[in-house]
């Protein structure tokens, strides 16, 4: 194997973003569970990731930089460098959508918990099992396990769209629960933004192993 | 205007090493074609066969079709005849040390009869500003000699004296190696500049180079041309793994 040095910073670099990975993907669990028991404890625990998660995007965009800038890498090094930019923008927002979920858990805290026509522990385990599987599919350089994840977003979109729908009835015919309604809307939202995230992701595995650019339903041309 | 080359079954000899296997290929007009691969890939001994240089080694010899245009170069035109129309530029500049710098770049003119003094001078000062030479050495064209100059100038001195003859055809043998990165610089925003108006082919161990200087890029292993694409496919995603591993480093 030539170019020792260069193949340990490759390593490196898939090792950082895993890191990072494994942070946003906690902070999205901590939300969720933060929702599921109004423990506004846990909220405090993501709030407290987030410093973590945004330092460590910075720190893998200069090592991507510097490999760029020091190694010129070509073809399958050059797209994976780029594709782990993209991925640690999105593992970063995934981190800022945890956030806004804790936000308006904390929010909630303040009006009775009633049950609301969502079910956004559905919705996250679906967002989340995206992520997961993105990541895996990272891990493994497995484009048709990446191909799979676009599936799924469509199913975590339906439910973004029924939630809208049974709130907004909800919130016709009760304004009084207004405030737990949107919150949980926003919740929702911010789900099916995870799920558009861990697409992404995919679609950048796609891209490192097959060289396809299959982002916006283009055919990888 | 520069013209395309097309490449049929090319095989190459030095001897009994058979340094070019069956190489088919067009070289499209008015654009920069680079040639990548490991030493003694045969990508030199490749452009050699396009004005035929090869053959000037005794023991070396060529089959097959190389056609300049409509032009079969080995059937239609004498040896002097093609390399006035394909000119080239080698790795190192070999300027003419106890000429000046004016007798250098008008060589060419010379060797090939002209004699008008009127058309030799704008020919030298049209072709050192094509090399983008004239402003640094305008001053000194017959009181400095060639050899005189940096090396950089040098290589663009000699670019001037290849296309002071007016070639269609511009090879290049890694023009740069031998050059500070100004002066490589200097070489590429040439070769951006001149493919207007030649076709060109350089021959590059620099793969940033070829990225940066040409559209199609071919990939030597062996005497065989494993691959020939368009260059952002051969640096972003090349079809052959052997490609792969030779522009990511892994190779061997």
């Amino acid at each position: 194997m030539a170019r020792i040095k260069f193949q340990q910073s490759l390593d490196d670099l898939k090792e950082r973003l895993l890191v990072m990975a494994g942070m946003a993907e906690q902070a999205i669990q901590r939300a969720i569970e933060a929702y599921s028991t109004r423990d506004l404890s846990i909220c405090e625990l993501v709030f407290r990731s987030e410093p973590a998660i945004n330092k460590l995007e910075r720190e893998i965009d200069q090592m991507a930089l510097d490999l760029l800038a020091m190694e010129q890498p070509m073809a399958i090094d050059l797209r994976f460098i780029l594709s782990v930019i993209h991925i640690n923008a999105d593992l970063e927002r995934v981190g800022d959508q945890a956030v806004n979920i804790a936000v308006r858990v904390r929010e909630m805290g303040a009006f009775a918990n009633i049950d609301l026509p969502i079910d956004i522990p559905k919705m996250a385990l679906l967002a989340s099992a995206m992520v997961r599987k993105a990541l895996q599919a990272f891990i493994e350089a497995d484009a048709d396990l990446a191909q799979s994840v676009l599936k799924l977003d469509d199913q975590v979109d339906e439910l973004n769209d029924a939630a809208f729908y049974s709130l907004s009835s909800l919130i016709k015919e009760r304004p009084e629960l207004t405030p737990q309604s949107l919150n949980a809307l926003i919740i929702s939202r911010n789900l099916e933004r995870v799920g558009d995230h861990a697409t992404n992701i995919a679609e950048d595995v796609i891209f490192w192993v097959r060289g396809a650019d299959v982002r916006h339903n283009s055919k990888g041309l | 205007m520069g013209v395309g080359i097309q490449v049929q079954d090319l095989n190459a000899w030095y001897g009994s090493t058979h340094t070019l296997q069956d190489i088919n290929l067009h070289i499209p007009a008015n654009h920069a074609t680079a040639l990548i691969g490991p030493s003694g890939c045969g990508k030199s001994t490749f452009v050699r066969c396009l004005n035929r240089m090869h053959e000037t080694n005794p023991i070396a010899r060529a089959t097959g079709v190389v056609k300049m245009g409509e032009l079969d170069i080995y059937k239609d035109a004498s040896p002097v005849e093609i390399r006035r129309r394909i000119g080239m530029v080698f790795q190192r500049p070999n300027p003419f040390p106890t000429m000046s710098i004016y007798d250098n770049v008008a060589s060419g003119l010379k060797l090939n009869g002209f004699r008008n003094r009127r058309i030799i001078d704008e020919t030298v000062e049209r072709s050192l500003k094509q090399a983008a030479l004239w402003e640094e050495v305008k001053d000194d064209l017959k009181k400095k000699s060639g050899a005189s100059l940096s090396g950089g100038q040098q290589q663009r001195m000699c670019i001037a004296r290849a296309l002071a003859v007016d070639p269609e055809v511009l090879l290049m043998d890694e023009p740069a190696s031998a050059l500070d990165p100004v002066s490589t610089s200097k070489i590429e925003d040439l070769i951006f500049q001149l493919k207007s108006q030649y076709t060109i082919v350089i021959v590059t161990h620099n793969m940033q180079q070829a990225a940066r200087v040409a559209e199609n890029t071919g990939f030597f292993l062996n005497g065989k041309m494993v691959e020939f694409d368009s260059t952002h496919k051969i640096f972003t995603n090349p079809r052959d793994k052997r490609t792969e591993d030779y522009i990511t480093g892994r190779f061997g």
